[in-house]
């Protein structure tokens, strides 16, 4: 046994970023979707690291990178969001606002 | 920096026995907090287990030797978005869910089964053609046909190797980037700032003109709120 095999990075990649998915599909508070959005997000930045490596550049840690950034911006306002909406609705369960007006 | 960060995972440890132990581990504590994330009920809870899963891609990829992200992903990730995450959910207080989502029947079952239906695709499609002994990448001083190059543009470390690509190449997307932070910044100000109305009590940032049938919560009168809601949910 030497190494692993590069798949097994990206069989990794797929079954977390299979486990955020189906926690966004079954929970219902918005804040724990939103991390589940967050683990799929790092499924695909481990899988763009492989590849990175695979083919020997910096190109995939790049964007890796870009997705990080990008990320935090979203975290914040996504979370500034919530707030307001807990402030409006008093609750953060995602049936909840199904209005489009208070 | 640079030379720490390459101490951690020293140019021995890819395509050796090592690797694989470091890469069972991790992905291990990986997927078990991963799916703890979506399986525990309080939110809290699933912060944390979800900080741990930060950690262990951490480790992954130092092990895919990308020190710089590994860096990174912990103090972007793990301290700066995950510490948001923990000072809302307490800022907010909320209590657990009473229950999963349920609102269209079967839609629990229906999500795992589309899940591993998702997941074998993945798997196959992506993984499948690398999961043979041949796909490993090879040692130090080995040849092969994978991983070929990335030992030489890490030569002057892998922050220099990123950061001379993020200069040149991505410069523009990383001005972008500089841009989308300063307006991701102040939209979370605006988006926080309370309109003071005439009394004590404040409105949310829209929705400013309405009437006042929605629920406006004050300093005084969260903490109270709170507390009903969370009564009223268990």
């Amino acid at each position: 046994m030497s190494g692993v095999p590069v798949g097994w990075y990206i069989a990794l990649s797929a079954a977390l970023f299979t486990t955020g998915l189906v926690g966004v599909l079954i929970r219902r508070s918005i804040v724990v979707m939103f991390m589940c959005i967050e683990l799929m997000l790092n499924a695909v930045n481990l899988a763009l690291i492989t590849f990175s490596r695979v083919h020997g550049n910096h190109d995939g840690q790049v964007l890796s990178f870009f997705v990080i950034v990008v990320a935090a911006a979203e975290v914040t306002i996504g979370l500034a969001l919530i707030v307001n909406l807990f402030r409006l609705l008093g609750s953060t369960d995602a049936d909840d606002p199904d209005r489009l007006r208070a | 920096m640079t030379s720490v960060l390459a101490q951690a995972a020293p140019t021995e440890v890819v395509g050796s026995t090592a690797e694989f132990y470091v890469f069972v581990v991790a992905a291990v504590i990986a997927l078990a907090s991963g799916v703890s994330v979506i399986v525990l009920r309080h939110p809290v809870h699933a912060a944390l287990l979800l900080v741990i899963n930060f950690f262990a891609i951490a480790v992954l990829y130092a092990a895919l030797e990308a020190q710089f992200l590994a860096a990174v992903q912990i103090v972007v990730y793990a301290g700066a978005i995950m510490v948001l995450f923990l000072f809302v959910l307490m800022l907010l207080g909320i209590s657990s869910e009473t229950r999963f989502s349920e609102r269209v029947r079967g839609q629990r079952t229906a999500a795992v089964l589309l899940g591993l239906a998702l997941l074998v695709v993945l798997v196959g499609a992506g993984a499948g053609p690398y999961l043979g002994p041949d796909a490993v990448c090879p040692a130090a001083g080995e040849t092969g046909n994978l991983c070929a190059g990335l030992e030489t543009a890490n030569n002057n470390g892998n922050v220099a190797g990123v950061g001379r690509l993020l200069f040149t190449t991505y410069m523009w997307p990383f001005e972008a980037t500089s841009a989308l932070l300063v307006i991701a910044a102040m939209g979370a100000m605006v988006l926080g700032k309370r309109h003071r109305s005439d009394d004590v009590t404040d409105r949310p940032a829209v929705l400013d003109d309405e009437p006042d049938d929605d629920i406006a919560v004050g300093d005084e009168v969260r903490g109270e709120l709170v507390g009903a809601d969370r009564q009223e949910t268990e």
